[in-house]
C-alpha cells in the first residue's frame, strides 16, 4: 500500500513536470525535432538566439524589471506607512478606513479594467509602465499583513525608543521595520511573482514595445501568423519564465514559506 | 495631534486605493445606467436598459454558465489533489523535496507561458495528447480546442495543473501545525491510515479547506489569461469566461457602458463571496 502510494506520488510529480520537460526538449533542439523524440539528438541554442532577436525580448525584460521594482518599492513604502497607522495610532474613522481598505481584497484592480483604463486615459499616461503599476501600488493585502505583524511587536520596544527621543517615523524605521523583515521578504516574493506573471491589465493599458512587459511580449510573439515554430515559442516561453523559475529552484524553501505566509494576494 | 499623524501616514495609500478601487467600482455602477457615448450621440441616462440587454444577451448567459462549470470543474479537483499532494509530501516519502518542487513549480510560471506549453499538448495530430492517444490506444485525433464540447474541460485540466500545487502549500502549513501526538495515539489504538485521515486529519483540515475554497472561487473569476493564447474564448464562446467577455466588449467592441454592466455582475459575485468569507473568518476564530 505504501509502495503504491509512493509510486503514485512520483507518477504525479512526473506528470506535473511534463510540460516543463517538454519545453526544455523543444527549446534545445532544432525545429524538426520539436515534435519528434530522438533521445540522442544534438542540442542547440539556436532557438533562444532566434527568439531573442525576433521579438525585442531585451526591451521586454527591462520593462518587466522596471515594473516589478517600481510596484514593489511603492507597495513597501505605502503599506508600511498605512499598516503602521492602523496598528499603532488612534484616529477618528480608523475602523471605517480599515474596512474600506479591506474592500480591495475582494474587488481587485484586475476586474476594474474598464474604469481604470478610462482613468489612465484621463491622466494621459496610457501605454506607460507607471500606468501598469499604479492600480496595484496601494495593496490592501500588504497593509493588512503589515498591520497584523506590527501589532505583534511589543509596545515596550516602541516606548523605549520614544523615551530616547525617537520620532514616530524613526521608531517605525528603527524598531518596526527590522522586526518585520521576514514578512517583508515573504510579501516581496509574492508580489514580484504576481507582477512578473500578470498579463490582463498590462495588455489592456499598453500598446507599444516600449512599455510592454514580458508576458505581453510573449503573447504578441506567439500569436503572430508566421506559422507556429514550436521550438522558438518554447524558447521564448522559457526565457519569460526563467528568472522566477531559477529563483524558485535556488530559494525553494524561502518561496514555499513565503507563499504560505503571504500566498493569498 | 495623534489623529492628524495617523491620517497623514494613511494618506498616500488612501489616495491610490480610492482612485483605483473605490472610485472605479462606483463609476462602474454609475456607468451601467448610461448608454455608451459616441462622437455623434453623447452618453445619456438609460435607466435599466443595459440590464435588460444583459438579460436578453445569450452570450452573457453562456459565459456565466461557463464560469460556473469552470469553477465546479476546477476547484473541487484542485483542492482534492492539493490535499493528497500535501499528505504525500508531508509523509516520509523518498525524494520528498523533489516531489514537492514538482508539485509547486507550475505556481511560479506565468499563465501565458503555461498556456503556450499546453497549446502544444492540445494541437491535433502533432500534439502530445494525440500522439500518446494514438500510440497507446489507437485513438483518433481530436481537435481539443476546436470542439465546443471539449474546449472548456481542456482548459480546466490545465488550470487544475496550475493551481493544485499552490493550494497544496496551505494544506502543508496546516498539516505541520497538527500535533504529532494525534497520529501516535491513533497508531497505539491500531487505527488504519484511512480511518485516521477520515476521522481526524480531514476534519481538522476543514478550516483550511474553507479558506482555500473561497479563494479558489475568487480566483476562478480572475483567471482568463490562458484564453488569449489557447482559444480567444472560442469556438463560439464555448471557452469564454465573464472577465474575458468584459474585456472583449470593452476593448474589441468598444461598448463601455455594457462592459460596465457586465462588470457590475462580476462585482456582485465577488461581494457575495466576500460576505461568505467574512462569515467563515468569524467562524475560524473559534477553531483557534
Amino acid at each position: 500500500m505504501r509502495r503504491l502510494e509512493t509510486a503514485a506520488a512520483w507518477l504525479l510529480a512526473v506528470l506535473w513536470l511534463l510540460p516543463l520537460l517538454y519545453a526544455f526538449w523543444a527549446a534545445f533542439h532544432p525545429a524538426e525535432l520539436a515534435t519528434h523524440f530522438e533521445p540522442l539528438a544534438p542540442l542547440t541554442l539556436d532557438n533562444f538566439r532566434k527568439a531573442w532577436t525576433y521579438a525585442p525580448f531585451p526591451r521586454h525584460f527591462l520593462n518587466t524589471v522596471i515594473l516589478v521594482t517600481m510596484i514593489l518599492a511603492a507597495q513597501l513604502v505605502l503599506c508600511t506607512l498605512a499598516g503602521y497607522a492602523f496598528a499603532r495610532f488612534e484616529f477618528r474613522g480608523r475602523e471605517l478606513a480599515f474596512a474600506l481598505v479591506l474592500v480591495q481584497l475582494m474587488i481587485m484592480p484586475d476586474v476594474l479594467i474598464v474604469e481604470n483604463y478610462r482613468t489612465m486615459s484621463a491622466l494621459g499616461i496610457l501605454d506607460s509602465i507607471p500606468a501598469i503599476g499604479l492600480p496595484y501600488m496601494a495593496s490592501a493585502f500588504g497593509i493588512f499583513l503589515l498591520r497584523q505583524t506590527f501589532k505583534t511587536i511589543p509596545r515596550e520596544l516602541d516606548e523605549a525608543a520614544r523615551v530616547e527621543g525617537a520620532s514616530g517615523l524613526q521608531v517605525l524605521w528603527k524598531v518596526y521595520v527590522p522586526l518585520a523583515r521576514p514578512v517583508y521578504v515573504a510579501y516581496g516574493l509574492v508580489s514580484v511573482s504576481y507582477h512578473w506573471n500578470n498579463f490582463l491589465w498590462p495588455i489592456i493599458v499598453t500598446n507599444t514595445v516600449g512599455s510592454r512587459p514580458l508576458t505581453v511580449g510573449l503573447q504578441v510573439f506567439s500569436s503572430t501568423d508566421q506559422g507556429i515554430d514550436w521550438s522558438i515559442i518554447t524558447a521564448a516561453t522559457l526565457m519569460t519564465s526563467a528568472p522566477l523559475l531559477i529563483a524558485f529552484l535556488l530559494f525553494q524553501r524561502q518561496f514555499v514559506q513565503s507563499f504560505m505566509r503571504a500566498g493569498i494576494r | 495631534m495623534k489623529h492628524v499623524y495617523g491620517w497623514l501616514l494613511l494618506t498616500p495609500a488612501a489616495i491610490l486605493l480610492i482612485g483605483f478601487t473605490h472610485y472605479p467600482a462606483a463609476a462602474t455602477l454609475l456607468d451601467s445606467f448610461f448608454s455608451t457615448g459616441t462622437a455623434v450621440r453623447p452618453s445619456r441616462f438609460v435607466g435599466l436598459e443595459n440590464y435588460a440587454a444583459l438579460a436578453a444577451d445569450p452570450i452573457f448567459w453562456q459565459v456565466l454558465g461557463n464560469n460556473f462549470w469552470f469553477a465546479l470543474g476546477t476547484i473541487p479537483t484542485a483542492i482534492a489533489l492539493a490535499m493528497v499532494m500535501a499528505l504525500w509530501v508531508n509523509d516520509k516519502l523518498p525524494a520528498r523535496a523533489l516531489v514537492r518542487m514538482a508539485y509547486f513549480t507550475p505556481t511560479v510560471l506565468p499563465m501565458i507561458a503555461v498556456a503556450n506549453l499546453w497549446l502544444y499538448f492540445y494541437t491535433p495530430q502533432i500534439g502530445l495528447l494525440d500522439k500518446v492517444g494514438a500510440l497507446l490506444f489507437g485513438a483518433p485525433s481530436h481537435n481539443w480546442l476546436g470542439d465546443p464540447d471539449l474546449v472548456l474541460p481542456a482548459t480546466m485540466v490545465m488550470v487544475v495543473w496550475k493551481e493544485a500545487g499552490f493550494f497544496m502549500i496551505f494544506y502543508l502549513a496546516a498539516l505541520q501545525s497538527l500535533p504529532p501526538e494525534l497520529e501516535e495515539a491513533a497508531k497505539i489504538e491500531g487505527a488504519s491510515r484511512w480511518y485516521f485521515f477520515r476521522r481526524v486529519t480531514f476534519p481538522l483540515l476543514m478550516p483550511t479547506t474553507l479558506f482555500v475554497l473561497v479563494n479558489a472561487t475568487i480566483n476562478s473569476f480572475k483567471l482568463v489569461d490562458h484564453l488569449f493564447i489557447l482559444t480567444k474564448g472560442g469556438p463560439d464562446n464555448a471557452s469564454s469566461l465573464l472577465l474575458y467577455y468584459v474585456y472583449q466588449v470593452a476593448f474589441s467592441f468598444f461598448d463601455t457602458a455594457y462592459a460596465s454592466t457586465l462588470t457590475v455582475v462580476l462585482l456582485v459575485m465577488l461581494a457575495l463571496l466576500a460576505i461568505v468569507q467574512f462569515l467563515l473568518i468569524e467562524r475560524r476564530v473559534h477553531y483557534r
